[in-house]
C-alpha cells in the first residue's frame, strides 16, 4: 500500500515542530530555515497551513530535469533528488507548479520532501494530527467520516 | 550547542554593533535567558540608574533551550530596570522572534546608551546594523512590521517592536513581536521607546546544532511532550478555553478582583469568559474565538485567535480591525473587564487589540482604569477631567480611554503614567492596587492567599507569573493547598519562585508548568547543555537567579516597606464568596518567608544565604 502525506490545516496550530523534525531528520540540526515542509501564516483569516510537496504522479520536475537527477523511490512514490546528479540548474524549481522544490545555496542543489524513506518525521513531530501520513487511496476518508457521522439514519416517523 | 556562544552589543550612542564571545563560567552559574542576562545586567549598570537614562541598558535574550524542539522552546526575555517600578524588569514573550534571534546565531543583544535619532537593528546572522528608522518613528507595532517585512523584501523575517505607547512615554509600554506577543510587563517598552530604538528585526538561517546530545534531548523532549499531552490542562484546557478557562472558576473562588478591588466577584463574570468566547453572537452568528494558535515549538497551543464583533460600536466604520487577530487572554480579560466592572466582550477584545497594536500592557492598564473609575466614582475625578464620564462598568470608556492612552492624548496620557502615579497626583495613593508600582494581575489576595505573597515579594513588582500558587491553591498542582490559609506559603512561594526562575532562564514558557516539574525540565536541559545539570544544580541555580534580582532591588533603594500590599487587602474584607470576611494574612507571612529565604528581618539576604548560593 502506497501512503501519503495528508494535510489538515484546521489542526495546525502553527508550532513549526515539523519544520525542525524535517531539518533535523536531514540535516542534523534544528534550522526551520532548512525546511523542506513550510507552515503559512494568514494572519488575518486566522488560518495555518503546512504545505509540502505533494508527490506528483506524474512529476512535472522529474520530467523538466535535463540530468535524470529525480528518481522514483519504488516503495514509497516518493521524488527524490539524487544530490550526486543534480546539478543545480533550478530548472524543476521552475517546472514545479507548486514552489515545493527549492534551491538550497550552501549546497548548489535542489531540494524537496523525499518522505523520509517512508516514515516522514514532519507527520511524527505534528502534535495535533495536522499532518499524517496516512493510505495514499483514502486520504478523503476522514472527511468522509466526519461528513458520514452527519448523515440522518434515524427511522422517520411518518415519512 | 545550546548556547550559540556569542553576544551582539550594540552601542546606540555610537551606532556601533560588536560581537563578543558568551562567558561560559557565567552559563554554567546562571542558565541562560532571566538568569544570565540579569546577571550580565547587575554587572554592568548601577542599581541607582535612573530606568529612561541613556546609562541604563536593555537586553534581549535567549534560553539554551530557545529554538530547540522542546515544547515551548522559543521564548525571549527583555531584562532591563523597568520603566514603571525602577525595579529589575525581566518580560518574557513567545511567538517566533526568539527563535529566530537564536537561529541568526546569537544568545542575547545587549543595547547600552541612546541613539540621537530614531533607529531599528537589523540582523541577519552575522550581519548586525542599525537602520534609520525616522519612517517608522509613530507608526503602530503592525505597521512597523508591515514596513519593515516590505523594506527588507522577506516575509521571513521577525520583528520585535514598540508602537506608539513606547514612544510617547507611557510607563507600562510593551515590546511587540509576532503582532501579538509580548513582553509585556514593567515598562521595558518604554525603556527601548527611550533609546531611540524602534525595533529589531531578525532574520537567522544557522539553526541549533550540536547539542551534547541531541539523540538523548530528543528522546527527553518526546517524553516531556507526552506529559503536556496527558494532563488535563495542558492537554485539553489551555487549548480548548486558552487561560480564559480561569475565569468563571476564579470568580466562583471569590478571588476575581472587582472594581478596583472593591468587590472579590464579577456578577458579569460569566459574560467574559472562555465559555462566551466561544458562543455564537447573536448579531452574526459568529463566535468571537476564530482559533487556538501555538508559539514557536509550543504543543499546547493556548493562544487565542479572535475575530471582533464587526457591528460593535467600538469598531463601526473601522475595517482594519474585523480581521482575525490576537484575542483575550485571562490576565487582559481580567483587567479590561473585571477590574473596570465592563462585562462586554466584544469592548475587552477592542481595547485588548489597542494594547497589541501600540504597544502596552493591558494589566496595567486596565487596572489603571479601574482606579480611574474608582477616582471618579468618589468624585475626585470629574467629567471635564477625563474628557467623558467614566463610571464603573463604561465598555465606552474603556474604550475611548484604551485610544487615548495609545495616542497620548487628553487624560490618557495621565492613565500612561500607570495608578501608583495616578492615584498619588490626585490624593488617594492608597487606591492604586499594585506592588514596587506595578498592577496587580487577576487574583485577590484575600481569596487566594499565596498569591498576596507572591505579589509583595516578587523582584518586578505585583505579578503572578513569578510564582503562580494559584497552580497549587486551585488546581492542586503539583499538591493542593488551602486558598484561604497563610500557613505553608512562605515555603510554597519560595519553591514556586525559585523553580520558575530555572524555566525563565531555559527558554521554556511557564505554562509548562501545569503538567511538567524541574524533574521534566531536567533531563532536557542535561540532554543539551554542556556540564552536569542535575536537579541540585537546577535548584540552587534558581535560589541563586532570585536573590540576585533582589540584591539589585535592595541596591535600587527597596525595603521591607515595598514588600507590602496596599491597605484594601489588609484592612477591608472580602465581601462574598468563600473568602467572605477575610483579608491578607501579608503582614503574618513575609516575616515566615524571610525567614524561609535566608533573609534578614529588613529583607536583606544573610551573608551565610549569599555565601551558599555563591553570590
Amino acid at each position: 500500500m502506497q501512503k501519503s502525506l495528508h494535510i489538515d490545516p484546521g489542526k495546525c496550530t502553527g508550532c513549526l515542530q515539523c519544520e525542525m523534525a524535517c531539518s533535523y531528520e536531514n540535516y542534523g540540526v534544528f534550522n526551520i530555515s532548512k525546511s523542506r515542509i513550510k507552515v503559512f501564516n494568514f494572519e488575518h483569516e486566522g488560518r495555518k497551513v503546512p504545505y509540502t510537496c505533494t508527490q506528483c504522479a506524474e512529476a512535472w520536475c522529474m520530467s523538466a530535469c535535463p540530468v535524470d537527477a529525480i528518481r522514483i523511490d519504488a516503495t514509497t512514490g516518493a521524488k527524490v533528488v539524487n544530490e550526486a546528479t543534480c546539478v543545480g540548474c533550478k530548472v524543476c524549481t521552475i517546472a514545479c507548479p507548486f514552489g515545493t522544490v527549492n534551491y538550497v545555496a550552501e549546497t548548489g542543489k535542489v531540494q524537496k520532501c523525499d518522505l523520509c524513506g517512508g516514515d516522514p518525521a514532519c507527520a511524527t513531530a505534528c502534535p495535533t494530527g495536522a499532518i499524517t501520513y496516512v493510505d495514499a487511496d483514502w486520504t478523503g476518508l476522514d472527511k468522509m467520516r466526519q461528513w458520514a457521522g452527519k448523515t440522518d439514519t434515524q427511522p422517520r416517523a411518518n415519512a | 550547542m545550546a548556547w550559540t556562544r556569542k553576544i551582539l552589543r550594540v552601542d546606540l550612542t555610537k551606532g556601533t554593533c560588536k560581537s563578543e564571545p558568551l562567558n561560559m563560567k557565567l552559563a554554567q552559574e546562571y542558565l541562560g535567558q532571566r538568569g544570565l542576562a540579569t546577571k550580565y545586567f547587575v554587572d554592568e549598570v548601577d542599581p541607582k540608574v535612573d530606568p529612561l537614562a541613556p546609562a541604563n541598558k536593555l537586553i534581549m535574550a535567549t534560553g539554551p533551550l530557545t529554538g530547540t524542539p522542546a515544547s515551548t522552546g522559543g521564548r525571549y526575555s527583555v531584562i532591563t530596570k523597568g520603566a514603571l517600578t525602577g525595579a529589575i524588569a525581566c518580560s518574557n514573550s513567545g511567538g517566533y522572534f526568539g527563535a529566530e534571534l537564536k537561529f541568526a546565531g546569537w544568545d542575547m543583544i545587549i543595547f547600552e546608551g541612546k541613539s540621537p535619532k530614531p533607529v531599528y537593528l537589523s540582523v541577519e546572522d552575522d550581519k548586525a546594523e542599525l537602520r534609520d528608522a525616522a519612517h517608522l518613528w509613530g507608526k503602530t507595532v503592525w505597521q512597523t512590521e508591515e514596513i519593515i517585512k516590505k523594506t527588507h523584501q522577506d516575509p521571513q523575517v521577525r520583528v520585535s517592536s514598540i508602537g506608539r505607547a513606547g514612544e510617547n512615554g507611557v510607563l507600562y509600554a510593551c515590546i511587540v513581536n509576532d503582532l501579538h506577543r509580548a513582553a509585556g510587563r514593567s515598562g521595558v517598552g518604554t525603556v527601548m521607546g527611550s533609546k531611540n530604538l524602534k525595533a529589531v528585526a531578525v532574520r537567522g538561517t544557522r539553526g541549533v546544532a550540536a547539542m551534547k546530545d541531541a539523540k538523548a534531548f530528543m528522546k527527553a523532549a518526546t517524553a516531556a511532550k507526552q506529559v503536556l499531552k496527558d494532563n488535563a490542562v495542558t492537554g485539553q484546557g489551555l487549548p480548548a478555553y486558552g487561560t480564559q478557562v480561569l475565569m468563571n472558576v476564579i470568580n466562583e473562588m471569590g478571588a476575581l478582583p472587582t472594581r478596583n478591588h472593591r468587590d472579590v466577584q464579577f456578577e458579569g463574570a460569566r459574560k467574559i469568559s472562555a465559555e462566551a468566547m466561544v458562543e455564537k453572537r447573536p448579531t452574526d452568528g459568529k463566535a468571537n474565538l476564530v482559533t487556538n494558535a501555538a508559539c514557536f515549538g509550543c504543543t499546547i497551543a493556548c493562544g487565542r485567535i479572535s475575530k471582533i464583533d464587526a457591528t460593535h460600536f467600538s469598531v463601526v466604520n473601522k475595517p482594519e480591525y474585523w480581521g482575525a487577530t490576537g484575542g483575550l487572554e485571562y490576565e487582559a480579560a481580567w483587567a479590561l473587564g473585571a477590574a473596570n466592572g465592563v462585562g462586554d466582550l466584544e469592548a475587552l477584545t477592542f481595547a485588548n487589540m489597542i494594547c497589541n497594536e501600540d504597544g502596552y500592557d493591558p494589566i496595567s492598564f486596565g487596572a489603571t482604569v479601574g482606579a480611574a473609575m474608582e477616582l471618579y466614582d468618589l468624585g475626585i475625578l470629574t467629567k471635564e477631567q477625563i474628557g467623558m464620564d467614566a463610571p464603573f462598568g463604561s465598555a465606552e470608556a474603556l474604550c475611548k480611554l484604551a485610544e487615548m492612552t495609545a495616542r497620548g492624548e487628553g487624560f490618557g496620557k495621565e492613565l500612561g503614567l500607570g495608578s501608583k502615579r495616578l492615584c498619588a497626583k490626585y490624593g488617594k495613593p492608597e487606591l492604586s492596587m499594585s506592588v514596587k508600582g506595578q498592577e496587580f494581575p487577576a487574583y485577590d489576595s484575600r481569596g487566594i492567599q499565596g498569591m498576596g505573597l507572591t505579589y509583595a515579594t516578587s523582584n518586578r513588582g505585583a505579578c503572578h507569573l513569578r510564582s503562580y500558587t494559584v497552580a497549587s491553591e486551585v488546581l492542586g498542582i503539583p499538591v493542593k493547598t488551602d486558598p484561604l490559609v497563610t500557613e505553608g506559603k512562605a515555603d510554597l512561594v519560595k519553591a514556586f519562585q525559585d523553580a520558575t526562575s530555572v524555566f525563565d532562564s531555559a527558554g521554556i514558557c511557564v505554562f509548562t508548568t501545569f503538567a511538567w516539574t524541574l524533574a521534566d525540565l531536567q533531563p532536557q536541559l542535561d540532554a543539551a547543555c554542556e556540564g552536569d545539570w542535575t536537579m541540585e544544580k537546577l535548584a540552587l541555580v534558581g535560589e541563586r537567579i532570585w536573590n540576585m534580582e533582589r540584591q539589585f532591588n535592595n541596591a535600587a533603594g527597596f525595603t521591607a516597606k515595598d514588600d507590602d500590599l496596599p491597605p484594601r487587602l489588609k484592612t477591608e474584607p472580602a465581601k462574598t464568596g468563600p473568602a467572605r470576611g477575610l483579608v491578607s494574612g501579608i503582614d503574618k507571612m513575609r516575616p515566615e518567608y524571610y525567614k524561609v529565604r535566608g533573609w534578614d528581618a529588613h529583607g536583606v539576604p544573610t551573608k551565610e544565604t549569599l555565601s551558599r548560593l555563591g553570590l
